[in-house]
Parts: C-alpha cells; sequence; structure tokens
C-alpha cells in the first residue's frame, strides 16, 4: 500500500501540490490524471523520493520515503521517468543488468543473470540484447528500460508518462504490458498518463489532479462521467460505452 | 535528437573487442612500446650490452629509461581514466580535465604555492594543486548545473571558457612575477626530464586509477543522471565526490610531475567507446591499455623525430591527438545520416 498524508511542494510561491493525502491498495495498476501543471509529476516523483515534501509523508510498502536508506527503498519500488536519454553507450543488457544494482552493488550473481534474462525474455528484448542502447528504436528503448525497472525486482513500479512518444500501436503494446506485470507478477503499478481513454482501459484505480489538489479518486466507472471529466478538464466530453469500457469523446 | 548520440552499428566489433584475447593482446603489444622505449635515447643502451653486463648501460637503464618509461604508463592510463570519469560526471563525451579548468586551476594552485611557499616540499605543492584543481572542477560542475540549456556543444565550451579565464589570470601573475618560463614546464608535457627520484610522486596516481576501477559501476550509474541513479539507491552526490577527488587529484599529480597532456582524456575514451561501449568495468581495462599505448607511441615519436633533440609529449599529442578526434567525429558524424 502507498499511503500519502498531507503532502505539499511549493516552488516559491507556486504550490504545486497542496496538502494531497490518499490511499493506493498494494496491486493493480493505478493512474493518476489531470491537465498540464495539475502537479501529477511532481506527485509521482515525491512518492519515488526524487523529489522531497515540504510537508507531508509519504509511506510505500510501510516504509517512510523520506528517510529509508536510498539501498533498501530500490529494492521495494522503481521510478522511471519519460526522459531517458542516456549519453553513455550501453548494451541492452548491461542497462537491464543496472537494474540488478540495489540487490548486488555491481558484483552480479547467477541469480542476477537468470533475472536479467527473464526480464529481456518478458519484454521480448533477448535477440536485441547485445546491441547498443542508442541503435534502438523508440519503442524498443522504452522496453529496454522497463526491462531494466523489472530486473530490478520491486513490488512498486512507478512511471512517469510511459507512452510519451509512442505510437498508437506501442501505446498499446506498453499499457497490454503494465497490465500483465500487475496481473501475472503482482506488482503495483502506478502511472502518470495524459489520455484518460489508456486510463479508462486499463487502471483499476484513478486519480484526478488539479491545480495540485487531489479531486477525485475512484474505479474507471466512477471517473468516466461527463460530470467528473469535466471538474477534471473543464471540457465537456461525453462518454460511451464500447465493448465494456467506457470511452471518453472530447475531439469535437 | 542530436546527431552525435546516434551512431551506426557495431555490434560485431562489440562482440569482438569483449574477447580477453583482444585486452590481452593489445597489451602485449604496449608491453612491447615500454620495451621500445626503454632502448631510445642519446646514450645507448642496446640488450647486447645489458646482456654482456655493461654497468654504464645498466645504470642509464635504471636511472632514467625505466623510470621514464614508468611514468608514460602511468601519467597515460591515469589521465585516460580521468578523462572518462570526467566524461561521465558532466554526461558529455567532449570534456576532459583539461577543457573543463581542472588543469588550469591545477597549474593556478602550483603558481600561487611556488609564489607563497617556494621552499615547500613537491608533495605540498601537489596538494595546493590538488585543492585548486578540486575547486575549479566544482565550479564547472555548480556552472553546469545551472545552464537550463545543456546541448552536447554547450558543455565543452563553457569549460574551454572557464578553463580560459583562469588560465588568463595565472599567467598575469606568472607574467607579474617572472615566472612565465616555469609555468610553461606545467602547461607542457613533457617526460624529459624524469628520472629516478623525480617521477616516483606517480604511483599515486597509479593508487587513484585503481579506487577508479573499483569504483567504476558507481559512475557508470552516476553517467545515467540523478534520477537514475538515485532509482538505484545511490548517493548521487556522494559518487560525484568521489568522481572530483579522483579526477582533480591524479590531474594535480600529473600536471606537477609531468606537465599538462592535453586531449589524452578526451580521444581515449571516445575511441574504446566506439569500440566496446561505456559499461566502465569492461571499458576502463580498455581505457588503460590503450591510453598507455598511445602516450608511449607519442613520447616515441617525439624523442626520434628529431634525434638527437625531443620534442615534448603534450606537443605530440595535441597533434596526433586533435588529428584523431576530428577524424573520429566525422565518421560519428557520417554514420548518422
Amino acid at each position: 500500500m502507498i499511503s500519502i498524508d498531507h503532502v505539499t511542494k511549493r516552488y516559491g510561491a507556486t504550490t504545486v501540490v497542496d496538502d494531497v493525502s490518499c490511499r493506493l491498495p498494494g496491486g493493480g495498476v493505478t493512474s493518476i490524471i489531470g491537465p498540464n501543471g495539475a502537479g501529477k509529476s511532481t506527485l509521482l516523483s515525491m512518492m519515488s523520493r526524487l523529489l522531497l515534501p515540504d510537508a507531508g509523508r509519504i509511506e510505500v510498502a510501510g516504509l517512510d520515503v523520506g528517510t529509508t536508506a536510498g539501498q533498501k527503498l530500490a529494492r521495494t519500488l522503481s521510478i522511471l521517468r519519460q526522459e531517458n536519454q542516456l549519453t553513455i553507450r550501453l548494451s541492452v543488457r548491461d542497462l537491464v543488468g543496472f537494474g540488478r544494482f540495489p540487490h548486488n552493488n555491481g558484483r552480479p550473481t547467477p541469480e542476477d543473470r537468470d533475472h536479467i534474462e527473464r526480464s529481456l525474455d518478458y519484454l521480448d528484448l533477448t535477440d536485441l540484447g547485445d546491441r547498443f542502447v542508442d541503435e534502438l528504436s523508440g519503442g524498443q528503448r522504452q522496453r529496454a528500460f522497463i526491462a531494466m525497472v523489472l530486473a530490478q525486482d520491486t513490488d512498486y513500479i512507478l512511471l512517469d508518462e510511459p507512452l510519451n512518444n509512442l505510437d498508437m500501436r506501442h501505446s498499446v503494446d506498453m499499457m497490454r504490458l503494465l497490465r500483465g506485470l500487475a496481473d501475472d507478477l503482482g506488482k503495483t503499478v502506478v502511472l502518470v498518463i495524459h489520455d484518460v481513454n489508456f486510463a479508462s482501459c486499463y487502471s483499476d484505480e484513478i486519480l484526478a489532479m488539479r491545480e495540485g489538489a487531489l479531486i477525485h479518486q475512484g474505479t474507471p466507472e466512477q471517473i468516466m462521467t461527463p460530470e467528473v471529466l469535466h471538474d477534471i478538464y473543464d471540457v465537456d466530453i461525453q462518454v460511451e460505452q464500447i465493448r465494456g469500457n467506457r470511452i471518453g469523446v472530447y475531439f469535437a | 535528437m542530436p546527431a552525435l548520440l546516434h551512431r551506426p552499428q557495431r555490434s560485431l566489433q562489440h562482440h569482438r573487442a569483449n574477447r580477453p584475447a583482444a585486452l590481452w593482446l593489445a597489451g602485449g603489444a604496449v608491453l612491447l612500446l615500454a620495451v621500445v622505449s626503454l632502448f631510445i635515447g642519446v646514450s645507448a643502451v642496446s640488450p647486447a650490452d645489458l646482456f654482456s653486463g655493461d654497468r654504464d648501460a645498466w645504470t642509464t637503464l635504471l636511472v632514467s629509461r625505466v623510470p621514464r618509461t614508468v611514468a608514460v604508463v602511468l601519467a597515460g592510463v591515469a589521465l585516460s581514466i580521468a578523462g572518462f570519469i570526467m566524461q561521465l560526471m558532466a554526461r558529455n563525451r567532449f570534456v576532459e580535465p583539461s577543457t573543463v579548468g581542472t588543469v588550469e586551476s591545477a597549474t593556478a594552485g602550483i603558481l600561487v604555492a611556488t609564489l607563497f611557499l617556494p621552499g615547500a616540499p613537491i608533495v605540498v605543492k601537489m596538494l595546493i594543486a590538488a585543492v585548486f584543481a578540486m575547486l575549479g572542477t566544482s565550479l564547472f560542475l555548480t556552472v553546469l548545473r545551472r545552464i537550463p540549456l545543456r546541448t552536447t556543444l554547450l558543455v565543452p565550451l563553457v569549460g574551454i571558457m572557464l578553463g580560459g579565464v583562469i588560465a588568463a589570470v595565472t599567467t598575469f601573475f606568472a607574467y607579474r612575477f617572472d615566472l612565465l618560463q616555469t609555468l610553461n614546464t606545467w602547461m607542457i608535457g613533457d617526460f624529459s626530464g624524469l628520472i629516478r627520484g623525480r617521477y616516483e610522486l606517480l604511483w599515486i596516481v597509479a593508487v587513484l586509477a585503481v579506487v577508479g576501477y573499483i569504483s567504476a559501476d558507481r559512475f557508470t550509474v552516476a553517467g545515467m543522471g540523478e534520477e537514475f541513479t538515485t532509482n538505484l539507491g545511490l548517493s548521487y552526490r556522494n559518487t560525484m565526490n568521489l568522481g572530483l577527488v579522483l579526477v582533480s587529484l591524479i590531474s594535480a599529480v600529473v600536471v606537477v610531475v609531468v606537465g599538462a597532456i592535453p586531449f589524452l582524456g578526451l580521444i581515449i575514451p571516445n575511441l574504446v567507446s566506439l569500440l566496446i561501449g561505456d559499461n566502465v568495468r569492461r571499458a576502463v581495462p580498455w581505457i588503460a591499455v590503450v591510453g598507455a599505448g598511445f602516450v608511449l607511441a607519442c613520447d616515441i615519436i617525439g624523442r626520434v623525430i628529431r634525434f638527437p633533440f625531443e620534442v615534448p609529449v603534450g606537443v605530440i599529442v595535441s597533434v596526433v591527438g586533435s588529428a584523431l578526434f576530428i577524424t573520429l567525429l566525422v565518421r560519428r558524424n557520417a554514420g548518422a545520416q
């Protein structure tokens, strides 16, 4: 479980995250949605100790994110940001291998190699293992980073806009993959996502933020209504039921 | 995406270069160069003399040739590794201690030591140089953190400008106190004066290079950025501080004992990166071997090109190195188009 207690983050006079409190159950996929500048990524960064909150407290699996030792936390939660430009030249297998760092301090054991090969296999990257990351396409590169996070083998996986720069097909593949991490491997997946319909189709729980505040939390059925969506985005969005999924239509 | 980040496929080379056999072979070639280096010089020393037990030949070998060759190898290894660590720290392929102000700061440090503590032992001067090197490098990293748009070429430019300012101030004071000649001995690397009793400080950099190798993984992780490092449970700040100390100390020792050898830390890691990639644990042995070989070759060229006179190694490295580096850049860009 992730519990967030009265968390606030300010930059100068601007309050980016404003007194947010909530509980996320362990397991399943949770999406954080909201308009630009709502504080989604900032909240995710604080959940993953990349940013320190100005006030409040966050616990992941009972560990206080602010005070727990870095390495211990790195065995419990992993975070993947949207900007993953490598300036150095690493093979895919080496990159994935670094996911084992919190477990082995850079001295790989046979067990680590097992983890690495399984992660590569799970993401269909075995054949690309010896290629350099900078030789891959955008979709492949994103998969390589997910494989690294998978090799890190944490119960909690946090992702900041994992669909950024992916085309339709790769976006669908990515969401199916994240669903699989939750359903098949029992991971708790939390992601920041822009597309409400992806959030609706693939999440168990949706958090909606606006102007730094958490304004709604619920299942896709509860969130995907014209009233709630208008509340979040200030846009009239029609909601249709298509093959058991709620789809918001906001293009016209 | 910047063109420089996109490179042609070299996976086959990647495989080949990974084999330990290739590394041993390269190591053997460097050893051969080292042996050749032992027998070049104004007073003739030949293997035959040594076998016949010629005392003068043995003295020349032990007092002058061996120290020089050891110094060349140590400086080559350490400067190449320092360049690589600097590149990982700045997350930029085009920096090295002589393009970010580290070497210039170390030189300023020795000047200050020479002015205020003229009688101090060389170790003290070296430590003062190291402190200055650390301050200069931190200044560069701080400036870098505040630049919002860190494009590939802006980073080395900032470093070169910073180094230029520090060098200008140093030259001004050297001029005022009539120390320009002395300053030159630090600015241009030269192995000719390194006989027994004058090179031993360089063993410090051997130790530092080993420390760099042991903490290699940390630098690779840090090279992937602060958030990446935090995610893997490492302290970014501690890793950066360790790198800062290693790079500054190595630069200071080499400047004090040999003088500056520019470009070395730039060319060697880039060359190795093209061949086998940047996983530090695999790359560092290669960087060490190629770095030692390159400086040995340049030193040998410098000694034979105008025999019996010597061209300082810093000059040869600069000429050969910049030519090599331009070739490298052109080939990389060609591959991206």
